[in-house]
């Protein structure tokens, strides 16, 4: 039976077995007119019954699915020759691969070996096996708990306490989702750099100048199949950034400035979402933008003033990232100076001083935490920008200062180094890992930082 | 009198003598505003300005009107009308016949090679279509719009210049002449191109259509809105109605607050590592990009539900206790169907989000060239905008205006996307 049609009919068990608790509740109660002695309306019991029926039929069918690939392959591959057991493991993720193929049908099964065609007519057997199993399993879970839970109902029964605390419990999990995604975040990745940092050594990760990954000369010399010195990346991942930030910052302070304190309300309500149109573009669209348009017209005005422009300058892509965190800065600065309370700057009128030099010696003064809290998240937004990199920003890691050259980015290399064909043990696909880890630390403790200082400052005022 | 103090006449002067200044210090902080406020704007009608003038002409394609003779030779020399013999023939042949009847002056190799690339090789593939789907037709003649070369097509959409060097534009002398020819008399012209909504992708641009990543991306946002919204408003109930003030919970909003600023990329080798690495989902289907796409908006669909959640006046609830509810009760009857609304807007901008979001879908797999249009969760697929990534690669100039296409395809959705979650707030918010 398919897994699909197996999940219809669980549901449908579930919805039957809510109709036997009902009528059951009601039974038990003496007819409709006894109800009133029921402790729970009889939908209750109902729902009781159908929970118990379908909820760990369910987690059991889930549970199934998830693991059932992982343990048929493992079965197979004990099963194996045993010459095939002395294979090193690359010879052995060979085969995994081919037996793979075969069992979803993408390769005709002349073409491998003997053993591989063996395995894969087990896989198959062990599958219809674990699925006819499954089938069996979750029904019996099923009907096991709608007869316990049937047979239990009674009018003292509290069912819909019962069924009241399992719902409360289901709501903990969906908001445990949350910390089971930043567990997963966090081991998944340390995991997969820590095997990289056995291969490569941290020192020469953190403090390294050299990063060329792709260049493998001897394909047996696993640890020295390039370099992995990922300060150029870093340096260039700053220098973006800068980039960006030097276009964001004075543009988007400063038309928040413009929006919260000189601006009509009329031009307020308009300007405003139309500066956020910008923060919901997708990015991709901005890296298609600095490759087509902003790109070849920085290499115009370069050959103008006789300066050499890289094809993919760090500058394009600053550029374009600039545009696109405005949005983020002005926002944010806007939020602050609006939360600067009205008294302030009247005290600063009464003084005489204009409306100008109320905002930058009053409201800018007091509103600055809150507005370094929101540069330091729209860098922390640069940093782990990707598409608009990935496309305008270059590949090979140059440790340079010099805006018009071509430098690579964190994100880029993250990019390069998994998109198509990957292996898992080999460092270069680690290295990925490895630059996550640092990424996702650098923006985690940039967000902390920012959301502490916009936290305290708001403390001021409350 | 010393000359630290100075009377109240002194300062008067000196202040009116500074005012000047002061004032034109004013006006010059007012002018950075509005300068600011200006480039924003003008960033903004830049972008989609460049984007519409290169993309717009997306929809409307170049085809070349021909008298195709079904040819029974050519066709099926056997006469079996069998449909695995009608796709192995040559119907390149068909068109270059009546390419040779439209121009019967051409001859030698090279000149009538030239000749045949004025049409699309997908031309063939029309006509094979159309054979197999009807085979009486054969022996017959018919007249039909085929789809010409992407090159003709650029010079007709003047995006390149017939005044280009000639490795530039990618059409000689003569072929620019054929062209003409056709053109003058109304058989080569630009109608619309519906293909570019119902084809998959192409390594030709003038075949090259968003349907399958359009697919792709709605298989996937549907596995995203299945599964965030229901997990979304269940943790924010949670958290707003239900969860005590202890640690634990202290522990989720945190992490809640920190994993929306978890740059996109890093879900993506969440994604890898769990699903692909460990579970063992085939790599490229919608299903992993699903998961991946929950993970990443469901933040922004907890953070919102939550503000939906608290707009409700607690003496909703205090009335629904009061007059007996149980807390899942009131949250039920009551609360929930109030805030609804807002936890709909909420989800609507995270699913705008989850569309526009091409990072974490290019590291597990969804980047691949992918032919067919997906049916299922687990085909292989890509989605919009990273099929705007693909075709941003490709040196085919074609491919610029198809990418520019694409995208606005894309905004497309976006805006309508945006323009209801807008709508629905407006129509639902309430004040109490």
């Amino acid at each position: 039976m398919s897994s699909s049609l197996l999940f219809v009919l669980l549901v449908a068990l579930s919805v039957l077995a809510f109709q036997l608790g009902k009528a059951r509740a009601i039974a038990v109660a003496g007819g409709l007119r006894g109800v009133r002695d029921l402790h729970s309306l009889p939908g209750h019991y109902g729902l009781l019954t159908a929970i118990w029926c379908g909820l760990p039929a369910l987690v059991v069918f889930a549970l199934w699915i998830s693991l059932q690939d992982i343990v048929i392959t493992q079965l197979v591959l004990a099963d194996l020759p045993a010459n095939a057991m002395g294979q090193s493991e690359r010879v052995l993720a060979l085969m995994l691969n081919d037996l793979r193929n075969v069992v979803a049908g993408n390769v005709p099964t002349e073409m491998v070996s003997e053993s591989t065609r063996v395995a894969a007519a087990e896989y198959l057997k062990l599958q219809r096996i674990a699925q006819l199993a499954l089938t069996v399993v979750t029904f019996a879970v099923g009907i096991a708990g709608l007869l316990v839970v049937r047979a239990r109902i009674r009018p003292d029964l509290r069912a819909r306490n019962a069924y009241e605390r399992v719902i409360e419990w289901a709501l903990f999990a969906c908001s445990a989702v949350a910390v089971l995604t930043t567990i997963g975040i966090v081991l998944s990745i340390v995991f997969e750099a820590t095997r990289f940092f056995n291969i490569v050594p941290i020192t020469e990760f953190v403090f390294g100048t050299n990063w060329s990954p792709q260049m493998a000369i001897r394909a047996d010399q696993v640890g020295s199949s390039g370099a992995f010195g990922a300060v150029p990346l870093f340096a260039g991942t700053l220098l973006i950034s800068f980039i960006a930030m030097i276009v964001a910052v004075p543009i988007g302070l400063f038309s928040a400035i413009y929006l919260a304190e000189y601006a009509p309300l009329e031009v307020r309500k308009v300007v405003k979402p139309l500066l956020e149109v910008l923060a919901g573009v997708p990015t991709v669209v901005y890296g298609f933008f600095a490759v087509t348009t902003v790109g070849p017209a920085l290499r115009v005005v370069g050959e103008a003033f006789g300066l050499p422009v890289a094809g993919e300058s760090a500058l394009a892509a600053g550029l374009v990232m600039g545009i696109m965190i405005i949005p983020f800065v002005s926002s944010l600065s806007d939020d602050m100076i609006t939360a600067v309370p009205q008294s302030l700057r009247d005290g600063a009128y009464a003084l005489g001083a204009t409306r100008s030099e109320t905002i930058r010696q009053v409201v800018l003064r007091a509103a600055l935490p809150g507005i370094v809290g929101g540069v330091l998240l729209a860098i922390s937004r640069a940093i782990g920008e990707t598409m608009i990199v990935v496309m305008a920003a270059g590949l090979a890691a140059n440790l340079t200062a010099n805006p018009l050259e071509a430098v690579t980015t964190v994100t880029v290399q993250i990019v390069t180094l998994l998109v198509g064909d990957q292996e898992f043990d080999s460092p270069k696909t680690l290295a990925a890992f490895a630059l996550g880890l640092v990424l996702f630390l650098v923006t985690l403790l940039l967000n902390v930082i920012a959301l502490y200082i916009v936290r305290k400052y708001r403390e001021q005022y409350d | 009198m010393n000359n630290t103090t100075k009377t109240a006449e002194q300062t008067q002067v000196l202040v009116r003598k500074s005012l000047a200044r002061r004032y034109r210090a004013e006006r010059r902080f007012r002018l950075y505003g509005i300068a600011a406020v200006a480039a924003g704007i003008g960033f903004v009608v830049f972008l989609f300005g460049t984007i519409f003038a290169q993309g717009a002409s997306v929809f409307r394609q170049s085809y070349v009107q021909l008298t195709i003779v079904y040819d029974p030779e050519t066709i099926d020399p056997a006469d079996t009308r069998v449909p695995e013999e009608l796709v192995e023939a040559d119907y390149q042949a068909l068109v270059r016949t009546a390419l040779r009847e439209r121009f019967p002056n051409v001859e030698g190799r090279s000149n009538l090679r030239e000749l045949y690339g004025i049409v699309s090789s997908a031309a063939s593939i029309e006509l094979q279509r159309r054979v197999v789907a009807d085979p009486s037709i054969i022996g017959h003649r018919e007249t039909l719009w085929l789809l010409a070369d992407d090159t003709v097509d650029m010079l007709l959409k003047e995006k390149v210049q017939r005044s280009a060097p000639v490795d530039e534009r990618r059409l000689s002398d003569q072929q620019i002449g054929f062209i003409d020819a056709l053109r003058a008399n109304g058989t080569l012209k630009l109608r619309f191109n519906a293909a570019f909504l119902s084809n998959g992708d192409s390594r030709d641009p003038e075949q090259a259509g968003v349907r399958g990543a359009l697919t792709g991306s709605a298989l996937t946002l549907l596995i995203t809105l299945l599964l965030s919204f229901p997990i979304g408003v269940g943790a924010a109930i949670y958290l707003e109605e239900f969860a005590p003030r202890n640690r634990i919970t202290d522990v989720i909003e945190v992490n809640i607050n920190n994993l929306a600023a978890v740059p996109s990329i890093v879900f993506g080798l969440l994604g890898l590592a769990t699903f692909i690495g460990f579970f063992g989902i085939p790599r490229s289907a919608p299903l992993v990009g699903g998961f991946v796409l929950t993970l990443l908006t469901l933040p922004t669909i907890i953070i919102a539900s939550r503000a939906a959640l608290k707009a409700v006046p607690p003496s909703i609830r205090e009335a629904a206790l009061g007059m007996g509810a149980s807390q899942l009760q009131m949250v039920g009857h009551h609360v929930l169907p109030l805030a609804i609304p807002g936890m709909l807007t909420g989800a609507i901008i995270g699913m705008a989000r989850a569309l526009g979001e091409s990072a974490p879908l290019l590291m597990i797999g969804m980047v691949a060239f992918i032919v067919d249009v997906p049916s299922g969760i687990t085909d292989p697929a890509t989605a919009l905008p990273v099929q705007v990534f693909l075709w941003s690669d490709l040196p085919e100039r074609g491919f610029v205006e198809r990418t520019s296409g694409a995208i606005i395809v894309l905004l497309l959705f976006l805006i309508v996307m945006n323009a209801t979650a807008v709508i629905l707030r407006n129509k639902f918010e309430k004040r109490w």
